[in-house]
């Protein structure tokens, strides 16, 4: 026979669902597996797969990380300087534009920063040194240097709608070195090869299972690049949120001290 | 495989970074999520 615990049947008063502990979602889950996958295959053709160069021997496989990292640096601060633009030019001045712009920039620099670490061993094994300022070095650099800025006027204090003006106008301006970059080998004599892909006439002179290589990098950069964007334009919506209400928490506490302060004088 | 050291290393450069500013990412985005109701997520 059961017995029946009187405790347990008792209406127990409902307690609010579990916060939800992440920036994640389903959508974001897919991307993350995507990615994830792409990498995989990355490192087996980049690593394994592809053969070697003619030319530049073993060391080409170090262009299938470093070509797709600088493509995604300029994809992030073309999303930049248009989202900067759709921040400044529509009347709604969301915030929302700046906070993809900011979010972009900070993971067009963490490229820019792999493709100068990365293409610095490139160089040693191709020209005999880490470094050189030669034009495609020195204006990446500068890149890299500009966008810091960026980054580091957005952390100015202000409001939000100053921030997000500031720093509009910066995106708009600093995204002018992106053709600069690219063109540097043209534009000057340069060390660094010219455009293999992206060029002008159309001609890619590449074997196929190396480009294949180089677009399964490209693939596997663009769903780490969506899914980091992702979640961190969340996590800025979150920031801003908190700060708003530190701002208006402030503001209470300020009012009530006054209005104390007033009460004890009369 | 020639300069496979150089080779590793700027895939393992790659990685090890491209990890550290997602784990970085996720970590700042949970820690954040804590201190904000559910009802103000927008992609909830």
């Amino acid at each position: 026979m059961t017995t029946i615990d009187p405790a347990r049947t008792e209406l127990q008063p409902s307690e609010p669902p579990p916060q939800r502990r992440s920036t994640g979602t389903r959508a974001t889950r897919l991307v993350g597996i995507g990615c994830i996958t792409a990498m995989g295959w990355l490192v087996a053709f980049g690593l394994g797969f592809s053969p070697a160069d003619r030319d530049q021997k073993e060391s080409v496989r170090i262009l299938y990380v470093h070509v797709p990292t600088i493509w995604l640096a300029y994809l992030a601060f073309v999303v930049t300087a248009v989202s900067s633009g759709l921040y400044l030019l529509t009347k709604k001045q969301s915030l929302g534009w700046d906070r993809v712009a900011g979010a972009s920039a900070e993971i067009g620099v963490a490229f820019v920063a792999v493709t100068l670490a990365v293409g610095s061993l490139w160089g040693r094994l191709t020209w005999g040194v880490f470094w050189q300022w030669d034009a495609r070095l020195t204006t990446t650099a500068l890149l890299f240097v500009t966008y810091i800025g960026y980054l580091a006027v957005r952390r100015l204090g202000g409001s939000h709608q100053q921030r997000a003006k500031r720093s509009a106008v910066l995106g708009m301006i600093a995204v002018i070195e992106i053709p600069l970059v690219h063109f540097s080998v043209k534009m000057w004599r340069s060390l660094h090869q010219e455009a293999t892909v992206a060029n002008l006439d159309g001609d890619t002179k590449m074997d196929g299972i190396m480009l294949f290589s180089l677009f399964v990098g490209v693939i596997a950069f663009t769903f780490l690049y969506v899914w980091l964007m992702l979640h961190r334009t969340r996590a800025m919506a979150m920031e801003d949120m908190l700060e708003d209400r530190g701002l208006d928490d402030a503001l209470i506490a300020r009012r009530a001290e006054a209005a104390n302060q007033q009460n004890g004088a009369h | 495989m020639e300069d496979a050291g150089f080779i590793l290393g700027s895939y393992f450069l790659t990685f090890a970074t491209v990890g550290l500013f997602a784990w970085r990412t996720l970590r700042s985005g949970r820690k954040l999520a804590d201190q904000i109701p559910d009802d103000d997520k927008y992609w909830l």
